[in-house]
């Protein structure tokens, strides 16, 4: 329990810490660089919460896959002249003001319904996984969501399809 | 000390969500504000996660492997739009592309 406790506040601090550097820091890849870090702190908390699947798809997608695509990004497109730039807008301010009110409400929400939200995790160490987390993934998957799937499978197509148009230079 | 429960992931996914929010908002980098999104869609996937084990159900990871699919789709598209917009406006602070502002 102890480490749980331990493993869960370095994976937070991996996730705060990486996501306010990816906000503020001038540089675009010192940016992508503290993503990654912030992306594998949420791939050691879903690890934490026993989901060995998303854990494996988290570091193989997001970090493999989309901060490369990031990083390629950045490499095309000159990104030296606005580094020389003012970095965040005349709204700052009240953006600032918006974000600090949702916060304060979901504080709110978070904090009155602290108990509430201990549904079930007591009966959680009594049932024994029968079967491993990918399975149960996979069943669940293409049984119930095969149609989901599948109309997740035409968006990526539209999604390529679609960036290799933006990205022509004559259409 | 209190266990690690269910509602210390939801104070830490709801903090990523506002940095997240705050980096979308404020940034002029139209790299650095897509690299937001990202964080908001992880703050999501996080909380997907915590309910899915709390509630007994896979069903929230399901969820959240389309959010991840989403989150490609939005990031091969969004830079690809990007790179379109650096070819023809020479820029990526995003208010400095006003062409619909008069």
């Amino acid at each position: 329990m102890l480490i749980d406790t331990v493993l869960f506040y370095i994976f937070a601090l991996l996730v705060l810490g990486g996501g306010l550097l990816t906000i503020t820091r001038r540089n675009a890849v010192h940016s992508a660089i503290s993503l990654i870090v912030s992306l594998l702190g949420v791939a050691g908390l879903y690890l934490l919460q026993q989901a060995e699947f998303l854990f494996a798809v988290q570091i193989v997608l997001y970090v493999g896959g989309i901060m490369v695509l990031f990083l390629f990004v950045i490499m095309l497109v000159n990104l030296d002249e606005a580094a020389k730039e003012r970095q965040f807008n005349r709204q700052w301010l009240v953006a600032l003001v918006a974000v600090a009110a949702v916060g304060a409400q979901l504080a709110w929400f978070i904090y009155k319904g602290k108990d509430a939200f201990h549904f079930a995790e007591n009966a959680a160490a009594a049932l024994p996984e029968a079967v491993g987390n990918t399975e149960q993934v996979a069943d669940s998957l293409f049984r119930e969501y095969l149609l989901p799937f599948e109309i997740a499978s035409v968006l990526l197509l539209v999604a390529v399809v679609g960036s290799v148009v933006m990205a022509k230079k004559r259409i | 000390m209190h266990p690690i429960g269910t509602v210390h992931y939801l104070a830490l996914s709801t903090a990523l969500l506002l940095i997240g929010t705050v980096g979308v908002l404020t940034r002029r980098n139209i790299v650095i504000i897509l690299m937001s999104i990202e964080l908001i869609l992880n703050a999501v996937n996080i909380n997907l996660i915590v309910f899915s084990r709390a509630l007994h159900s896979v069903s929230g990871q399901v969820f959240a492997i389309f959010v991840i699919t989403d989150a490609v789709a939005e990031a091969a598209v969004g830079l690809g739009i990007l790179i379109a917009l650096f070819r023809n406006k020479e820029t990526v602070l995003a208010d400095e592309i006003d062409l619909l502002k008069w």
